[in-house]
């Protein structure tokens, strides 16, 4: 007999044991371990996309931030090199008006310092020529000097044409106070009563007249009545030299700008 | 002569008997549990594995794929009953190249209970997968008629089974026994190397086949609807 009953009973229950023994020694655990592992990577997987995702994400983040902080730092610089050429701007237009301010003030103290030397140089010529003139009237005249400028006023009140006189007589006609004779030098009775009754007869003139000195009217004679004046001295002879010492001045001091030196010595009439 | 290890009996009490088909196949299930066992207590789920790590998962998940293309999808459940029967006939014949080895499955009594234990197990797993009365009423399939000729059929493939695989492991063991009284040298060291492969293709054929009775004992409804209907 080929087939023992026992032993296929023995080897069915042998077979059904070894498939417990399989199962429970073999096929779960290699399963499990081929199933963690498989998740295992699936997650590693996942994981890197995740982490790929993230990378990228920082990556365009970075960028934007990048992109935004150029953005600004150009923004900035723009601000800042406008706030320079504005400050720059202010800067120059101070220093300009500064500079303006002291050119001028230069000009000022250069033209006053122009002006009070002209006027010393006029005053000393004034001087000195009255000096000479005194010296050579007396010299070659035996005349005093005053005495002639005296005679000379009166000359001119002489030589006025009519129209002149009627306009000085219809002006001291409203008058409201005395008249004044004012010169350089003391007058002396003689010229005074001189000068006093030319004035009445030329200008019909009847108020009283005072007599003043002044040294300023540097060898002249002036007659003041209600804001009318006739006046003559002898500036008026000095007014060519005082324009040759205005001119050698220009040369020494060529002011860059301002006016020239003004009329120094003024005199009316004559 | 002796065709069969039941043959060789070491111990017996009455009914009970020791013989080298229960003892080699202890033999052999001591070696695939301890084996199992030693390979699986330290098993890595890391990318890096042991060499015998990997080739138990290259057999396992093989196995795994032989189900699934025969047709069973939830391979899983049936592994252990295929994947044993599979492991247990080809390690039965391999070790025919160790000198004084008889292969149990070469014992007409252990490819008998090889084969009723798929003659359980098909229509075990088909209740389990259509009910009593979905299994049973495949038997009438297509016809009333037919009835008769499918029972015929599942005892005599059961026996087809057990037959064949009995008839070739031990017409293997018959022929090295014959060569080696004829021509000691060379040509039995040629059948053996034959018998390797014919035990490999038997393991296969009889594993595959139990694989194809339970996928046929299981899908019997779903033929109807399913794409093979057409």
């Amino acid at each position: 007999m080929l087939i023992d009953w026992f032993t296929v009973i023995a080897q069915a229950i042998n077979f059904l044991i070894l498939v417990w023994l399989m199962k429970r020694l073999l096929y779960k655990p290699i399963l499990h371990a081929i199933d963690a592992r498989e998740k295992r990577v699936a997650a590693e997987l996942a994981d890197a996309g995740s982490k790929k995702a993230e990378a990228q994400r920082e990556r365009d983040e970075f960028r934007r931030k990048n992109e935004e902080f150029d953005r600004q730092r150009a923004a900035l610089l723009s601000k800042a090199i406008d706030e320079v050429k504005a400050e720059r701007r202010r800067l120059l237009d101070e220093a300009r008006k500064e500079s303006d301010n002291l050119r001028a003030r230069h000009i000022s103290a250069l033209q006053g310092e122009y002006q009070g030397l002209s006027d010393e140089i006029t005053r000393r010529i004034l001087e000195e020529v009255l000096a000479t003139a005194r010296k050579t009237l007396a010299d070659l005249a035996a005349t005093d000097l005053e005495e002639q400028i005296a005679m000379v006023f009166i000359n001119r009140l002489r030589v006025l044409s009519d129209e002149e006189k009627e306009r000085l007589k219809s002006a001291f006609k409203t008058r409201s106070g005395p008249a004044v004779v004012r010169s350089a030098f003391e007058l002396t009775a003689t010229q005074q009563n001189a000068i006093e009754l030319a004035v009445r007869e030329i200008l019909a003139f009847d108020a009283g007249i005072m007599f003043e000195t002044a040294p300023e009217l540097i060898g002249g004679i002036e007659f003041t009545a209600n804001g009318q004046k006739l006046a003559w001295s002898i500036a008026d002879y000095l007014k060519s030299l005082d324009k040759g010492v205005g001119d050698l001045l220009k040369t020494r001091y060529v002011p860059e700008t301002g006016t020239g030196p003004g009329q120094t010595t003024e005199a009316n009439g004559g | 002569m002796r065709l069969s290890p039941d043959d060789i009996i070491l111990w017996r009490h009455g009914f009970f008997k020791l013989n080298a088909t229960i003892v080699i196949t202890w033999a052999l299930m001591l070696v695939m549990a301890a084996g199992s066992r030693i390979i699986t207590r330290n098993l890595s789920t890391d990318l890096k594995r042991s060499r015998w790590q990997n080739l138990l998962e290259i057999v396992v998940t093989a196995i795994v794929k032989q189900i699934k293309e025969v047709g069973l999808d939830q391979s899983e459940r049936y592994l252990g009953f295929l994947g044993t029967l599979f492991l247990f006939i080809a390690l039965a014949s391999l070790c025919t190249v160790i000198p004084g080895y008889e292969p149990p499955t070469g014992s007409l009594s252990t490819t008998a209970a090889l084969a009723i234990c798929v003659f359980v197990a098909v229509p075990l797993f088909g209740i389990e997968e259509q009910g009593l009365g979905g299994y049973l009423k495949s038997y009438a399939e297509p016809t009333l008629i037919m009835l008769p000729f499918n029972v015929i059929s599942e005892i005599s493939r059961t026996l087809a089974l057990a037959i064949r695989l009995f008839g070739n492991m031990m017409s293997g063991a018959m022929i090295i026994g014959i060569l080696i009284t004829i021509t000691p040298f060379l040509f039995p060291i040629v059948m053996t190397a034959l018998g390797l492969l014919t035990g490999m293709v038997q393991a296969y054929i009889f594993s595959v086949l139990a694989t194809v009775y339970i996928a046929a004992a299981t899908q019997i409804r779903n033929q109807g609807t399913g794409p093979l209907a057409h």
